[in-house]
């Protein structure tokens, strides 16, 4: 077999690769909202650990902690907000990326905080979807590449 | 059973048990070979007048090793006398957070066992075992036994690894603990040291060692030798003896025979002691040793199932939400810790084992394979070593760059005492890269998984042609695409 057959077969599947990753989506239909949440923090965890939105949502999070100083750091977004034992703080935000974000204590708060962490959804999870699908893939595209470079050889 | 690099070592070259001096020839006095024939494909980065030289002279190796056992002195005197805080404490972050940086996402995937050659654990013990503290002696300590037989495996060090694995939450979180590992690792590689022959720790007990070993066959730098030929011919075989140039090889292996990195901690103390330059430091495909057959073993195979289901736990424990979890891997010794050890080990000794099994006996059922069941356990479980190294680059991907920046404060007030050396002391916590890392993680577990995929395809090709070949790797990669998944799940769902 040529090897312009081989670098013609991998190209094909590169491009394939490339519509799994970035090929658009059907949109979703849910219209943004106001939504607000109260989430506790204590020892080393959020209560509720997971927050679920809508992609254009504007979320307003009231932070209450129930034993020391603790902190709610939202990944991608780079806003936090700090509350003091007994106190509530708010932090407010659109929620216009889709995607999983953690959420972070920012404030020192005991042996286990930087594994103080919470989760936050807005939205559909693509990139899981398409990591999957193009986990598929390219494992069958590389098992195929792997043959069609045996046959040439 | 064999070892990979040891093929042959004890028929060939004898039961040295002395690490330097049986042969004092130099290399003027040898009689003269036929020249090296070329390294194949590789190219020998010893061809390279500059990286000859560093990498022959012990100078440059002994400077980085000192600078190494500097920072481990540092990290066990702040871990012992620095902020009880955690992520306050330089001990903490300059151990899990920054070398672990490096070791995993630069020393590990391009340099294999790299870090065994400068890591600082083993230094003192061979100094004594030396006595010296650059070319070795033949008057050094100890007593120089060889290591007992039926532990001439890595069952030790997976135990190692399973038993720091089920205290990590602890142990990657309190200083002094920290401290007190990093000194228990020491003190047990000096006695070690003075008890048996050569790098016996670092090649036996050690758990880090284990797991660098494992995934060191992925690296694309190796030391082989250029010409068999050359090696069978030199009666002395002073790379494995030692000579004048230097010790015998520290890592009980034989050059000659060398087939896989898994053991070979590129010391380099073969290149200085070949009499005949017959030893290259090749640059390679990525992943070449998985390609060889040779010297497959059980307990590398259980190595793999204990890292990659090590990775699976910390990125839930580390990275999940769930509270409960994180603190009954805390709290050591209470029955929560013990129900959560007792679960952590049965998952990866058992419950990922188990789960591959089926899927390699599928798979031979479905390829009618006549190999042992065992056997196929074995081969086919080091399709999982690419996907491993990725699940734990994966892993530290999110874990570093959200905790890189406790590093600024640390080494501007290393004890907590007030200084500001590098006036970074104010410098607040601050994660990197949160809206890509995600992306990065699924981009690598895709690597990972395409890896293994391919790796238990050419594993089956091995017994099978083409179509029985994909039948018998096709459950195989069905497992491993559960695993990816998983992992998928816990670190970007």
């Amino acid at each position: 077999m040529k090897r312009s057959r081989v670098v013609t077969t991998a190209l094909v599947l590169a491009l394939g690769a490339g519509v799994i990753a970035v090929a658009p989506l059907p949109g979703a239909t849910a219209k943004p909202a106001n939504r607000h949440f109260r989430v506790e923090a204590s020892s080393f965890k959020y209560i509720p650990a997971t927050i679920r939105v809508n992609a254009g949502d504007h979320v307003t999070i009231d932070l209450v902690s129930t034993d020391v100083v603790h902190g709610l750091y939202v990944d991608g977004y780079d806003v936090s907000v700090t509350a003091d034992p007994g106190r509530t703080a708010s932090l407010s935000f659109v929620a216009n990326r889709t995607g999983m974000f953690r959420l972070r204590c920012s404030v020192t708060c005991g042996a286990m905080h930087p594994f103080m962490i919470g989760k936050l959804h807005v939205g559909r999870n693509e990139l899981l979807w398409r990591a999957l699908v193009l986990t598929l893939f390219a494992g069958l595209a590389g098992i195929l590449l792997a043959r069609v470079r045996e046959v040439r050889q | 059973m064999t070892e990979p690099g040891v093929v042959g070592s004890e028929r060939t070259v004898g039961t040295a048990s002395g690490g330097v001096g049986s042969s004092g020839r130099r290399r003027a006095d040898l009689p003269q070979l036929p020249p090296a024939l070329p390294t194949g494909n590789a190219l020998d980065l010893l061809r390279w007048p500059v990286l000859n030289t560093v990498l022959r002279s012990r100078w440059p190796q002994l400077l980085v090793r000192v600078a190494a056992l500097a920072g481990f002195l540092i990290a066990v005197l702040t871990g012992l006398l620095g902020t009880p805080v955690g992520n306050h404490n330089l001990g903490i972050v300059l151990v899990w957070i920054a070398w672990w940086t490096i070791m995993m996402l630069v020393a590990l995937p391009f340099f294999g066992r790299g870090w065994c050659s400068i890591c600082p654990i083993p230094m003192p013990g061979e100094w004594l075992q030396h006595g010296a503290l650059l070319t070795p002696r033949r008057n050094g300590a100890g007593l120089k036994k060889a290591w007992p037989a039926r532990f001439k495996n890595i069952w030790l060090q997976n135990g190692a690894f399973s038993a720091v694995a089920v205290c990590s939450a602890v142990v990657l979180t309190q200083p002094r603990i920290t401290a007190v590992v990093l000194l228990a690792f020491l003190f047990v590689a000096i006695g070690t040291s003075l008890v048996y022959e050569r790098r016996a720790f670092c090649r036996y007990l050690c758990p880090v060692g284990g797991f660098i070993g494992l995934y060191s066959q992925l690296a694309p730098v190796a030391i082989r030798v250029k010409n068999k030929a050359t090696c069978v011919a030199h009666t002395e075989k002073s790379c494995y003896r030692g000579s004048a140039d230097g010790a015998g090889c520290p890592w009980m292996l034989y050059p000659g025979a060398l087939a896989k990195n898994t053991y070979c901690g590129m010391c380099m103390e073969c290149v200085r002691t070949c009499p005949h330059d017959n030893i290259a430091v090749t640059l390679r495909p990525f992943g070449a040793d998985l390609r060889s057959p040779a010297g497959r073993r059980l307990d590398e195979a259980f190595k793999g199932f204990i890292m990659l289901g090590a990775a699976m736990v910390y990125s839930a424990v580390m990275l999940g939400p769930w509270g409960d979890l994180k603190m009954a891997a805390y709290d050591i010794g209470s029955a929560r810790w013990f129900a959560y050890a007792f679960a952590v080990l049965v998952f990866i000794n058992g419950v990922l084992p188990g789960l591959f099994l089926a899927a390699v006996s599928a798979g031979r059922a479905l390829a009618g394979s006549t190999q042992t069941v065992k056997r196929s356990f074995i081969a086919f479980s080091y399709a999982l070593v690419p996907l491993g190294l990725m699940a734990w680059i994966a892993f530290s991907l999110s874990f570093v760059f959200a905790s890189i920046s406790y590093l600024w404060p640390t080494m501007s007030d290393p004890f907590g005492v007030g200084w500001n050396l590098f006036g970074t002391v104010h410098a607040s916590w601050q994660p990197y890269l949160t809206r890509s890392v995600p992306t990065l993680q699924a981009l690598v577990l895709v690597a990972g998984f395409t890896w293994s995929a391919v790796t238990a395809h050419r594993i089956a090709g091995e017994e099978h042609e083409q179509r029985a070949a994909l039948l018998q790797a096709a459950p195989v990669i069905v497992c491993c695409f559960l695993f990816t998944a998983s992992l998928m799940g816990l670190l970007i769902a």
